[in-house]
C-alpha cells in the first residue's frame, strides 16, 4: 500500500515536471548541436528564472509567518457585527490575507453574507480581495517594483469601496448571495 | 539587474527580520510556519516554472516590434483595449501574471497598458461571470464587472499619468 502510494506520488511529479524535462532535454541539445534558437530561448528562460529566485523563497517564508500568526479566525467572528468606517477596515484586513483566484472569494462572501455583513462590505471585500492580496502584492512588489504596487493600490482602495457603495446603492435591500454547496438539498446552515 | 537586486535585498532583510521576531516568541509556531510556505511553493514550483517556460519560447517568437506596436508608446486606444478585452476574458493567476507583465514592460509595453492588464485580470472575469451569477444574481455580477472594468481604466489612465 505504501510503496505504491510513493510510485504514485513520483509519477505525478514526473507528469507535472514533464514541460520541465522536456525543456532541459530540448537546452542540452541545443547547445550540444549549437542551435541557436534553443540558446536564445535558455538565455531568456535564465533570466526570469534567476529573478523568480531572488525574492519567491523569501516571499513563501513571509506568507507561512503570516498563516500561522494572523488570527483570520477571529476577523471573521467580528465581521458581521461591525459597520461603518471599522466594518470596511475589517473587511478589507480579513481580504488582504486571503490568497487564490477570485472566485475563490464567492463562497466567503456567502459566509459574510451569512453573518450579516452589508452589501457594500461584500463588495469591498470582493474589491480587496481582487487588488490587495498580500501574497500577490509580494510578488507584485517583486516583479513590477515598488512605485508600480504602491501607485496601484493607492489607487484602488478608494475606487474599490466607490464601488462597493454605487453597487449597495444599484442591488438595494433585496440583495442576497446563494450558497452553492448546498444547492438543491435544503438549508444546511 | 539594479530593481532586482533591490527586491531581493528588501525581501531578505524583512524576511529575516520576521523570521528572528517570530523565532523569538514561538519556536514551534515559526517552523510550522516554515513547514506552510515550503509546501505552498512547492504547490506552485511547477505551474511557475511551466509559465515561465512558456513566456521564453513566446518572446523568441514574438517579436519585440509587434509589442511595442499594440502594446506601446503610441497604442493608444488599441492598446488599452486589447489590454482590457485579453484581461477581462482571461483567468491567470498572480503568480503566472505578474513575470509576464515584467516581461512585456521590458520588451516596450507602457505602463499604462500593463496596468490596465492587470488590473482586469484581477477585478474582472468574463469566465467566472456564470458562477459570479449564481452567488449573487444577475444584476450585482454584471454591474460589479463593468464598474471593475471602469475602474481597471482609471487606474491605467493614472498609472500612465504617474510613472
Amino acid at each position: 500500500m505504501n510503496a505504491s502510494t510513493t510510485s504514485n506520488r513520483i509519477q505525478g511529479n514526473l507528469k507535472n515536471y514533464a514541460w520541465v524535462l522536456l525543456f532541459l532535454l530540448f537546452t542540452i541539445g541545443s547547445y550540444l548541436f549549437g542551435f541557436r534558437p534553443g540558446m536564445v530561448i535558455y538565455s531568456n528562460f535564465t533570466e526570469f528564472f534567476i529573478e523568480m529566485l531572488l525574492f519567491i523563497p523569501f516571499l513563501f517564508i513571509l506568507i507561512g509567518l503570516f498563516d500561522v500568526w494572523v488570527p483570520k479566525e477571529m476577523i471573521e467572528r467580528h465581521i458581521g457585527k461591525t459597520s461603518g468606517i471599522k466594518g470596511i477596515f475589517l473587511v478589507i484586513l480579513l481580504a488582504m490575507l486571503q490568497a487564490g483566484p477570485l472566485y475563490g472569494a464567492f463562497p466567503v462572501a456567502y459566509l459574510l453574507y451569512k453573518k450579516g455583513a452589508s452589501a457594500r462590505n461584500i463588495f469591498i471585500y470582493l474589491g480587496a480581495f481582487s487588488t490587495l492580496k498580500l501574497p500577490m502584492l509580494g510578488i507584485e512588489l517583486g516583479y513590477l517594483g515598488w512605485k508600480f504596487t504602491l501607485i496601484r493600490t493607492l489607487v484602488s482602495l478608494p475606487l474599490f469601496i466607490l464601488v462597493g457603495y454605487i453597487l449597495e446603492w444599484i442591488v438595494g435591500k433585496q440583495f442576497e448571495v446563494k450558497d452553492l454547496s448546498d444547492h438543491g438539498n435544503g438549508d444546511v446552515a | 539587474m539594479n530593481m532586482m537586486l533591490s527586491n531581493a535585498l528588501i525581501f531578505g532583510v524583512v524576511t529575516g527580520l520576521s523570521l528572528l521576531v517570530s523565532l523569538i516568541f514561538d519556536r514551534k509556531k515559526t517552523f510550522l510556519g516554515l513547514k506552510k510556505g515550503w509546501k505552498m511553493l512547492f504547490g506552485i514550483l511547477h505551474p511557475f516554472l511551466n509559465i515561465l517556460i512558456l513566456i521564453s519560447v513566446a518572446l523568441f517568437f514574438v517579436p519585440e516590434t509587434v509589442i511595442i506596436k499594440y502594446l506601446g508608446e503610441g497604442s493608444g486606444l488599441v492598446g488599452f483595449a486589447v489590454a482590457a478585452t485579453i484581461g477581462s476574458i482571461t483567468l491567470i493567476p498572480g503568480f503566472i501574471s505578474y513575470p509576464l507583465a515584467a516581461a512585456l514592460l521590458k520588451q516596450g509595453a507602457t505602463y499604462a497598458v500593463v496596468a490596465v492588464f492587470m488590473t482586469t485580470l484581477m477585478m474582472v472575469g468574463i469566465v467566472t461571470l456564470p458562477l459570479e451569477i449564481r452567488y449573487f444574481g444577475k444584476k450585482a455580477a454584471l454591474w460589479r464587472n463593468g464598474l471593475n472594468l471602469l475602474a481597471a481604466i482609471i487606474i491605467g489612465i493614472i498609472i500612465g499619468w504617474l510613472l
